[in-house]
């Protein structure tokens, strides 16, 4: 059952060091607010999960969190280079970072068999890529109906998973609307769960314009809600605020220097207070 | 103003020209996403554009930065999730045409979005494979469109994240229920399509006051050229103002503004 707590104690809670973490959101609702909880709390050796790691991992990687990063696309969408993860991986700052990468197409299925219980992912996938050759989790197996060569990755299980959210209720039901992304997978395969949420209304299905196909994640299958206004910045929350494009583009040189990174995180992130 | 035009402009209005009306196509960010979204506003109303977000039958009024970005949710028929669009919607064999850029690509059409130099120590590490390596395979077929220069167009690719016809030219003999791959290529310079026998990418069209010097020293192979080699017909004053258009209120919106 969720219960209600500040981000900074979910965060305390949820999140080890050690952990294998994914936070989600596919360019929408990236969970940023928690994000930069968990550096402000100097968590360490996690192994980071997201299709997209986006600017949000960039931070995580440059402030030191990560020890591996698991990812199937590493931009800054329609800018560039995610400077920092690059900085990781080809010169080792701040220290070297393991990556494991696959196609989005394997990522979404192994998030979809994590949330159905399954030890792996099957599909028509890797087709002639050599991305198989230089990640050993990338395996082919034989249809046993029709003999048709399949590829198969292990399913994403994570310790904890992070996603943003429009709404809570007093219940703890969670509504996702927009572009929905692997959010619900990705809080259904893992272990324990954090939603933050912009706004807590009292009771989602009075919503004036609650449908009944709409996407909920009902609140026992949550372990914490934390309201984080505006947690989703520089990414967006449909039908709260847009995204940022201006700032994805002025990322770019802030993560490219090492020294101005830094700056950032320290004004943004370290000294920013508990919601930033 | 028919001869008033750049070299980009006359690459992104060819590749919207090869989208045919009614088409279904998976849109790649950039490039791609500019010319689906010119055939959509010119000669193509009814194609069905699908992003990887999600986002099934949109319709953007200004073109996205990001593959998901709320222009994209707001516009489209339906959103649905990313797991259901590879599944159902690629991989299900609803897409006519996937439509991708690239870093580099070779003759046999690999594209390599991974990385520069060698996989464990990296010259330059590109983002990865996205959606691609899927989209190659399981689209019906693929039009690829970047700008024409050596660092692209290269011998070798450092690294195939995605399959065109594979290191020998054969890599989708024999392989079943996968799409027929690449089958045009279209660039600032030229248009080009896979050798009906070997694969191999030969210039069909080139586009006007472009010389066959031009072409390959912009190509880091020896490129073959079509014996009946055709003009590419120059964009039109409608497809100019249309284009230039969507790119202003675009610039307008991702300033901030």
């Amino acid at each position: 059952m969720a219960e209600f707590l500040s981000l900074h104690d979910a965060v305390a809670r949820y999140v080890q060091d050690g952990a294998t973490v994914a936070m989600e959101g596919f360019t929408h609702l990236i969970p940023f607010a928690a994000g930069h909880e968990v550096i402000r709390q100097g968590k360490r050796d996690l192994t980071l999960i997201r299709m997209t790691p986006d600017l949000v991992y960039d931070q995580l990687i440059g402030a030191g969190c990560a020890k591996k990063v698991i990812f199937s696309w590493g931009g800054n969408p329609g800018v560039g280079s995610l400077h920092r993860l690059r900085d990781a991986v080809e010169k080792g700052w701040p220290h070297k970072v393991e990556i494991l990468e696959h196609s989005h197409a394997a990522m979404a299925c192994a998030f979809e068999a994590g949330a159905a219980g399954l030890p792996l992912a099957v599909l028509r996938g890797y087709v002639g890529s050599e991305l198989p050759s230089v990640n050993d989790q990338i395996k082919f197996i034989d249809c046993p109906f029709t003999g048709e060569r399949l590829a198969a990755v292990p399913s994403v299980r994570p310790d904890v998973s992070i996603v943003h959210a429009q709404k809570a209720d007093r219940a703890g039901n969670v509504l996702v609307e927009g572009i929905v992304g692997v959010q619900k997978e990705a809080v259904l395969a893992a272990k324990q769960s954090i939603v933050t949420v912009e706004e807590i209304v009292d009771d989602l299905t009075a919503l004036p314009d609650y449908h009944p196909n709409a996407c909920v994640i009902p609140g026992w299958a949550i372990d914490a809600i934390a309201v984080a206004e505006k947690g989703s910045l520089p990414s967006y929350a449909h039908g709260y605020y847009p995204r940022n494009n201006r700032f994805y583009k002025e990322w770019d040189a802030i993560a490219r220097d090492r020294d101005a990174f830094t700056k950032w995180i320290d004004e943004n992130v370290m000294n920013a207070g508990g919601n930033a | 103003m028919s001869n008033d035009y750049t070299s980009a402009e006359m690459m992104t209005v060819t590749a919207a020209r090869a989208l045919e009306n009614g088409t279904t196509c998976f849109v790649g960010i950039g490039l791609p996403s500019e010319a689906a979204n010119l055939a959509r506003l010119t000669h193509a109303p009814d194609v069905v554009l699908i992003y990887e977000s999600g986002t099934l039958q949109t319709k953007p009024e200004v073109l996205p930065l990001s593959i998901g970005d709320g222009e994209l949710a707001e516009t489209a028929l339906t959103t649905v999730s990313v797991p259901e669009m590879f599944r159902y919607w690629l991989q299900g064999g609803k897409i006519n045409v996937g439509f991708l850029g690239t870093a580099q690509i070779d003759r046999y059409c690999n594209l390599n979005t991974t990385l520069i130099g060698d996989y464990r120590e990296p010259k330059v590490r590109l983002p990865g494979g996205g959606g691609a390596p899927e989209i190659a395979t399981n689209a019906g077929e693929v039009f690829i469109t970047l700008k024409h220069s050596k660092r692209a167009f290269v011998d070798e690719v450092d690294f195939v994240t995605t399959l065109g016809f594979g290191r020998d030219g054969k890599g989708r003999d024999g392989v079943p229920n996968i799409g027929r791959g690449p089958t045009r290529v279209i660039t600032d310079l030229c248009v080009m399509k896979p050798d009906p026998e070997t694969k191999e990418l030969t210039v069909v069209s080139m586009h006007p006051g472009v010389t066959a010097r031009d072409v390959q020293e912009a190509t880091g192979w020896e490129i073959r050229f079509a014996d009946a080699l055709e003009t590419t017909p120059e964009p039109s004053a409608h497809e100019l103002e249309i284009l230039r258009d969507l790119k202003e209120r675009t610039a307008r919106q991702h300033a901030g503004e």
